[in-house]
């Protein structure tokens, strides 16, 4: 049957078996992208901090992290902590490792962020009298969100890409539900194309955002 | 006598606003022409429309009998696209304001790239007029600098050569000494004179007045989208007719 | 994880000649890949940038749908569906070739973007410079458009190439025989997991560090000045 035909009487049942792994693709973005939110603003102040014994993890860290493919760091999480007792489910070791690899990413940003902000304004605030911790909280921060929100929405776009590749660890997301319907149906064709349509109905509107963030930084700017 | 550049009835619309209302200006061969006028006049838009930069909203002009930048169809006439005009550009150089120079060529390079790639000249012969042309502004000692070593007097100059080499029939000069510092503005304003001297035909569009009753044969006050005023440097500078230019002038020696 | 350096000793001098002429794998993929990409990309980036609305489109699609995509997806897609689709004999279609064009297709879509903001970052005035000396818009773009663009685009390339280099470890999800793909069968065949994907992520390292240190001094010497 060609590809049209075969859309045309399974795509259905096609697109309800694949939606079924969109809880799992959806769940391993939010918690890795909280994970990264959280634990790459640690690593930003890390590596902004004064204190060389505080940098020097910081700046490994991220060299490492984003010098090494995401697929690789979440293998070693998954295959290899379970040789020092941690016996991680895949779904925890996903979260862990894209976490991690993002939170390299994040902090960067963070740091660009607050570093495009940071020596003027603060001087300005000083001069008026504020402490470094006013002047960060009501002058640098809001400005700083603003300058960082378009590459973390870019980012986040890029995490949820990511997120394809943990079927190699055994999460049930959208691409092991369509390997899977693809031992059983053989139909490659369509049930891949399906899921790509699936992802850039996600991915579309995402960089749409992005890009209006992004035009509305400039237009403040 | 046949003008070199014949300019009919140029009108030129941005959305709603009329920014050329009708210019009809006639240059002969040979001649010097400097526009003046307040910003906002349209003296910029009008030279930019003769070598159709801008497109005209409606009107012709002519070099030398010929009319470019459109052609005529049945219907009427149609704007050329950027691939037909570049023959047309050949014979018209343009100096700008900011110099425009190529960054990543230096400068026998900038002067040589257009007689090279559109004249068809071989490497040799275009080097030898780019070094004919760079000496003649007085830069042959730097010739191989690239542009952002260059101060810009010497940037516009290099500029001047590049337009040189082509040996364009008509010269336009969009303000060519707005973006100096003072003190490098006689530099240009000397190569300008030289050409003139030598018999260019030039359209001069600037603020130094002084300069252009120098070097000009006749100077034409535009204000508002059209022509007030025009005539020999000593009738329109020292003796205006209309209220207006008086009143330009006026101002501009206040300051 | 205290006992490495002993799995180490034990077993290196097995895993790693093994291990670095998958590299050469690696190797092979990221330049063919990259030049692919470069292709597609300054292709795609002058549609964008051309005035024929029809080529604008186009252009937009493509960049839209492979860089919306997956790389996992573009790859499973570009291996596994047109031998589905199209019965016949497919043994020349080997896993090298569906990882070089799937990673050239996304990464065209990358490479398109950076080149065309490249080629809007100059200023009108060069290309009205160089149309009122009398080029045609295609000699502009080729002699000095295209030129200066290329410098500054140059550590955007650099960025998307170290991302090339990693991304190539998703091959081994389609079973392209690269480093990734050997370590997994190596990993499993001593059971040393943890052991050898480190070395791995190690090797990995030391083959994009390089080029990041290069990419940064490029960086530096560019906002300096030629």
């Amino acid at each position: 049957m060609s590809f049209l035909e075969v859309l045309n009487a399974k795509g259905w049942y096609f697109l309800g078996r694949l939606l079924e792994g969109l809880p799992w693709t959806v769940a391993s973005f939010v918690c890795s992208l909280a994970f990264a939110l959280v634990f790459g603003l640690f690593v930003a102040l890390l590596r902004l901090s004064p204190w060389r014994l505080l940098r020097i993890p910081a700046v490994t860290y991220i060299e490492f992290f984003r010098g090494t493919p995401a697929l690789v760091q979440v293998f070693v999480i998954y295959f290899g902590l379970p040789d020092i007792g941690f016996q991680p489910s895949p779904f925890q070791a996903a979260v862990v490792g894209l976490g991690l690899n993002g939170a390299a990413y994040l902090s960067e940003i963070y740091r660009a962020g607050i570093e495009a902000i940071h020596r003027g304004q603060m001087e300005a605030s000083l001069s008026l009298g504020m402490t470094p911790a006013r002047a960060m909280r009501y002058i640098i921060l809001p400005q700083a969100i603003r300058t960082m929100l378009p590459p973390m929405t870019n980012f986040a776009i890029v995490l949820l890409k990511d997120t394809a590749i943990i079927f190699a660890v055994g999460v049930s997301e959208l691409m092991s539900n369509a390997r899977e319907l693809v031992t059983e149906t053989l139909q490659s064709a369509v049930v891949y194309v399906m899921v790509g349509v699936i992802y850039l109905c996600m991915t579309i509107p995402m960089a749409r955002i992005a890009a209006r963030l992004e035009r509305s930084k400039q237009a403040w700017q | 006598m046949n003008p070199l550049l014949r300019i009919v009835d140029l009108h030129k619309r941005f959305v709603s606003l009329e920014v050329l209302s009708g210019i009809d200006l006639n240059v002969a061969r040979g001649e010097k022409v400097s526009i003046i006028g307040p910003s906002g006049s349209g003296k910029t838009t009008l030279l930019r429309c003769i070598n159709y930069l801008e497109k005209p909203s409606s009107g012709h002009i002519y070099i030398d009998g010929n009319l470019i930048g459109e052609k005529q169809t049945n219907g009427g006439y149609v704007h050329l696209s950027d691939r037909e005009l570049a023959k047309e550009r050949q014979e018209i150089g343009f100096v700008f304001q900011r110099f425009n120079l190529f960054p990543h060529l230096t400068a026998l390079g900038n002067v040589t790239i257009a007689p090279q790639k559109v004249l068809g000249l071989s490497k040799d012969e275009a080097e030898r007029r780019g070094r004919e042309m760079l000496e003649k502004v007085g830069l042959s000692h730097k010739i191989n600098e690239y542009p952002e070593r260059l101060s810009g007097g010497q940037q516009q100059r290099v500029a001047i050569a590049r337009v040189l080499a082509m040996q364009p029939k008509l010269m336009l000069f969009d303000e060519a000494t707005s973006a100096l510092d003072p003190e490098l503005i006689g530099e240009v304003l000397r190569v300008m004179r030289q050409l003139a001297e030598e018999g260019s035909t030039m359209v001069i569009v600037t603020h130094e007045i002084q300069f252009a009753g120098e070097v000009s044969d006749r100077v034409v006050f535009m204000d508002q989208g059209r022509i007030v005023e025009q005539g020999p440097p000593r009738d329109v500078l020292l003796n205006p007719r209309q209220p207006r230019t008086r009143e330009f002038l006026k101002h501009l020696q206040e300051r | 994880m205290l006992q490495l350096p002993s799995i180490y000793a034990e077993y290196i001098h097995r895993w790693l000649p093994e291990l670095l002429y998958y590299c050469l794998a690696t190797l092979a993929i990221t330049g063919v890949s990259f030049i692919l990409a470069v292709a597609i990309g300054l292709f795609f980036a002058l549609c964008r940038t051309s005035r024929y609305r029809l080529l604008q489109t186009i252009a937009i699609v493509y960049i839209e749908i492979a860089r919306g995509l997956p790389i996992v997806v573009i790859l499973y897609i570009v291996y596994f569906a047109p031998p589905q689709i199209w019965p016949g004999d497919w043994k020349w279609f080997t896993t090298f070739l569906g990882a070089v064009i799937g990673l050239g297709i996304h990464g065209g879509a990358i490479l398109a973007e950076v080149f065309r903001s490249g080629i809007e970052a100059l200023h009108k005035g060069q290309r009205e410079a160089a149309l009122t000396l009398g080029m045609t818009p295609a000699k502009a773009m080729m002699y000095i458009i295209l030129p200066q663009a290329m410098r500054i685009v140059l550590p955007p390339v650099g960025n998307y190439t170290i991302g090339l280099l990693k991304d190539t470890a998703l091959c081994s999800l389609i079973g392209a025989n690269e480093l990734m793909n050997d370590a997994k069968s190596i990993a499993f065949a001593d059971y040393q997991p943890m052991a050898v994907f480190v070395l791995v992520a190690a090797i990995y390292f030391a083959m994009s560090y390089p080029l990041s240190l290069g990419v940064r001094y490029m960086e530096a010497r560019m906002s300096v000045g030629r």
